[in-house]
C-alpha cells in the first residue's frame, strides 16, 4: 500500500489538522483539571470537586466564565500589540504540534495516511524555529500593557527564554550525532530499530542520551515558564507578571498557550527520548515509510490505535512530572536562574556534546555495530557524566543561598546596571 | 500554481512590512514589523525549497537577534524617540543611489546575462538536485565544513572578539 497522494493527500492533511487541533485543545482542558487535581492531592486537599462528577466539569465552567466576563482595556495599553500578544502566546505551542508523529501510519482505502500533520524535511529545526518565537507573546504582552509589573515580567520572561533556548538547542545536538537525521519520524524509527541486523528490541534514546534528556527537560521547563522557572509571573513580586492587565478570554488564551506548551514539550521529549509511539517489547509496530514511498512493516488500524495509546500514556506521564516538579522544587532567585543558564548549563551541554562526539567516534573506530553494545557503552558514559553533573549541581556547590554567596541578592533584570 | 501564489503573497507582505517598518516612529513597532519581514522572507525561502535557510532565518533573526533588540528597547524605554534618520538632501541622495544600485543587482538576477536563463533559475535547479542527493541540511553543511572551513572558523573568531570586546566595554572599572 502506497502513501496517499494528490487530492486525497490534501483532504487527509486538512482532516489531520482539524482532528489534531481539537485533540490538543481537549488535552489542554484535561491538563488544567489534571493539574488542579494533582495539586490538590499533593497538598492534601480535594481540589475542584463541585461541578460535575469529581469536579471534572470545572474546566467547562471556567471556560464559560472567561467567555462571558467583561474584557478590560487598560488606558495606557498600546491597543494593537495588546490584542496581538495573547495570539502570539497561543500560536507557537499549537503549530509546533504539526511536526510531532502521533502513531503508526493508518491504512485507508485511498492509501496510507501518516499520523503526522507535516513531515517537514528540517524536522526538529522547525521545532527550534517555532519555539524561539514563543518569546514574543510574553515580551509583547508585558510591554503593551503599559504597566510596570507587566513590563518587568515581560523582560524577565524574554531574558529567561532566550537564555535557555541556547541550552535547549544544544541539548539536541547529541541526538543528531547519534541518528544522523533531523526528521521526527526517522528519529522514532531509529529508536525502534537501533541495530545493524533485524531488530529484536527497541533502544529508546533516554538510555544512551540520559544526560541529554535531562538538559532538554530542564530547558523545556524554563521555556514553558513553569516552576521552578516561573520568574516571569512570580506572584509574590510581580502580581502575575506579563498577563497582569489581561482579563477574561485574553487571559485564558495565555493560560491555554502555557498548557499547550507544556503538552508540546512533553510530546517532544516523548518523540526524541522515549521512543515516540513505540510500544516497548513488541516488534509489530516497527513501521516506517521511506521517502520514496516504500513501506516497511505491516500497518493496520488497530496498530495505529495502540501506538496512539502508547504515545498518549508517555506524554501524560511527562505532564504529571511537570506538575509534580511544580510542588516539589522552590522557585529560583533571578540571579540564580541566569547563573544556572549561562554559567552552568551552556558549558555543561557543550562539554557533553564533545564527550558524546568522541565516544561515538571511538565506538565506531573500535568497530562495534549499532545495537545493544553500542547503546550500552553510551549509557555507561552517560551514567558517569550524570553522577558528575548531579554532584556539581547539588545545592551548596552551584546554587548558594543569599547569605553565603558573595553577590547581593537583588539581581533583577531591571536593576542590572545598578547594584 | 498554489506555490507561486504563496510566494507572491510572502513577497508582497515582506515589502509591505519593510515599508511600514521604516515609516514607524515608535522603535518597538518598527522591531515588530521587522520580525514580520523576517517571517515573510522565511516563507519565500520555503517556497524556493530552501528549508534549512528558512529555519535558520527564523531561529537566528526572528527568535534571537530581534528578541534582543526588543529586549534592549523595552529595557531602555526608547518609546519616545522620534528622530528622522535621513536628514537633508545629501542623506536622501545617498540613500536613493544605494537603493537604485540594489535594484540594478536584482534586475540582473532576474533578467539574465551571458547565460540565456536568469540566475535564479540556474541556482534553483542546482539546489533542488543537490537537496535530493544530500538532504536539505547537507546542502548547506557540507560546503561549510569542507570547502569553507577556514572562512567559517575566522567568522567564529570574529564573533568571539566582538563578544569579548562588548564585555570589556560593559565591565565597570574596578578602582
Amino acid at each position: 500500500m502506497n502513501p496517499v497522494t494528490g487530492g486525497a493527500f490534501v483532504l487527509a492533511t486538512v482532516g489531520k489538522v482539524i482532528l489534531f487541533f481539537s485533540v490538543l485543545m481537549l488535552a489542554v482542558m484535561l491538563a488544567t483539571i489534571f493539574e488542579r487535581k494533582v495539586c490538590g492531592f499533593m497538598q492534601d486537599r480535594s481540589g475542584p470537586n463541585r461541578v460535575g462528577p469529581w469536579g471534572l466539569l470545572q474546566v467547562i465552567a471556567d471556560g464559560l466564565k472567561n467567555l462571558l466576563k467583561e474584557e478590560t482595556m487598560p488606558a495606557q495599553a498600546v491597543r494593537p500589540f495588546f490584542l496581538l500578544a495573547p495570539v502570539l502566546g497561543i500560536l507557537p505551542a499549537t503549530i509546533l504540534f504539526a511536526v510531532i508523529p502521533f502513531a503508526s501510519p493508518l491504512p485507508t482505502q485511498w492509501g496510507l495516511v501518516e499520523m503526522i500533520v507535516a513531515d517537514v524535511p528540517i524536522g526538529f529545526l522547525y521545532v527550534l524555529a517555532i519555539g524561539s518565537i514563543g518569546v514574543y507573546g510574553v515580551a509583547m504582552g508585558g510591554w503593551a500593557s503599559g504597566s510596570k509589573y507587566s513590563l518587568l515580567g515581560g523582560l524577565r520572561g524574554s531574558a529567561q527564554m532566550v537564555s535557555y533556548e541556547v541550552a535547549l538547542a544544544l541539548s539536541l545536538v547529541p541526538l543528531i550525532l547519534l541518528t544522523g537525521d533531523v526528521r521526527a519520524p526517522e528519529i522514532v524509527s531509529m529508536q525502534q530499530t537501533f541495530t545493524a541486523g533485524p531488530a529484536t528490541y527497541a533502544t529508546w534514546f533516554m538510555f544512551p542520551l540520559l544526560v541529554g534528556l535531562f538538559f532538554f527537560f530542564v530547558s523545556g521547563l524554563a521555556e514553558t515558564n513553569r516552576l521552578p522557572f516561573d520568574l516571569p509571573e512570580a506572584e509574590a513580586e510581580l502580581i502575575t507578571g506579563y498577563h497582569t492587565e489581561y482579563s477574561a478570554m485574553k487571559f485564558s488564551m495565555f493560560m491555554i498557550g502555557e498548557f499547550a506548551h507544556v503538552i508540546t514539550v512533553a510530546a517532544l521529549v516523548t518523540v526524541f527520548f522515549l521512543g515516540g509511539w513505540d510500544i516497548p517489547f513488541w516488534q509489530g509496530d516497527n513501521i516506517r515509510v521511506l521517502s520514496d514511498g516504500t513501506v516497511i512493516g505491516e500497518p493496520t488500524w488497530w496498530k495505529t490505535l495502540l501506538t496512539l495509546g502508547a504515545f498518549g500514556v508517555k506524554t501524560s506521564l511527562l505532564v504529571l512530572v511537570f506538575v509534580w516538579i511544580r510542588w516539589t522544587l522552590p522557585r529560583f532567585r533571578y540571579d540564580q536562574l541566569m547563573d544556572l543558564g549561562w554559567k552552568f548549563m551552556l558549558e555543561a551541554v557543550t562539554v557533553y556534546i564533545l564527550v558524546i562526539a568522541f565516544v561515538i567516534l571511538g565506538i565506531e573506530a573500535v568497530g562495534i555495530p549499532a545495537g545493544g553494545w553500542y547503546a550500552f557503552v553510551l549509557f555507561l558514559v552517560n551514567l558517569a557524566l550524570a553522577g558528575v553533573l548531579f554532584f556539581a549541581m547539588d545545592r551548596g556547590t552551584l546554587i548558594r543561598g543569599g547569605a553565603k554567596g558573595a553577590k547581593p541578592a537583588g539581581g533583577d533584570a531591571g536593576e542590572g546596571q545598578g547594584g | 500554481m498554489i506555490q507561486d501564489f504563496l510566494f507572491q503573497a510572502f513577497a508582497a507582505s515582506a515589502i509591505l512590512g519593510a515599508v511600514i517598518m521604516v515609516t514607524r516612529r515608535n522603535p518597538v513597532s518598527a522591531v515588530i514589523f521587522l520580525v514580520g519581514v523576517f517571517f515573510a522572507t522565511s516563507g519565500m525561502f520555503l517556497m524556493l525549497d530552501a528549508h534549512f535557510i528558512a529555519a535558520i532565518n527564523v531561529i537566528l533573526y526572528g527568535g534571537a537577534i530581534m528578541v534582543l533588540f526588543l529586549f534592549v528597547l523595552m529595557l531602555l524605554n526608547l518609546g519616545h524617540a522620534d528622530w528622522r534618520d535621513l536628514r537633508g538632501p545629501v542623506g536622501g541622495l545617498i540613500g536613493g543611489s544605494i537603493s537604485i544600485a540594489f535594484l540594478g543587482v536584482l534586475t540582473r538576477l532576474f533578467v539574465g546575462g551571458t547565460d540565456s536563463r536568469p540566475v535564479v533559475e540556474i541556482a534553483g535547479s542546482a539546489l533542488r538536485e543537490a537537496a535530493a542527493e544530500q538532504g536539505v541540511v547537507g546542502v548547506v553543511a557540507r560546503p561549510l565544513f569542507t570547502e569553507y572551513t577556514i572562512v567559517l572558523e575566522v567568522t567564529g573568531v570574529l564573533l568571539l572578539v566582538s563578544i569579548v570586546g562588548t564585555i570589556l566595554l560593559a565591565r565597570r572599572e574596578r578602582t
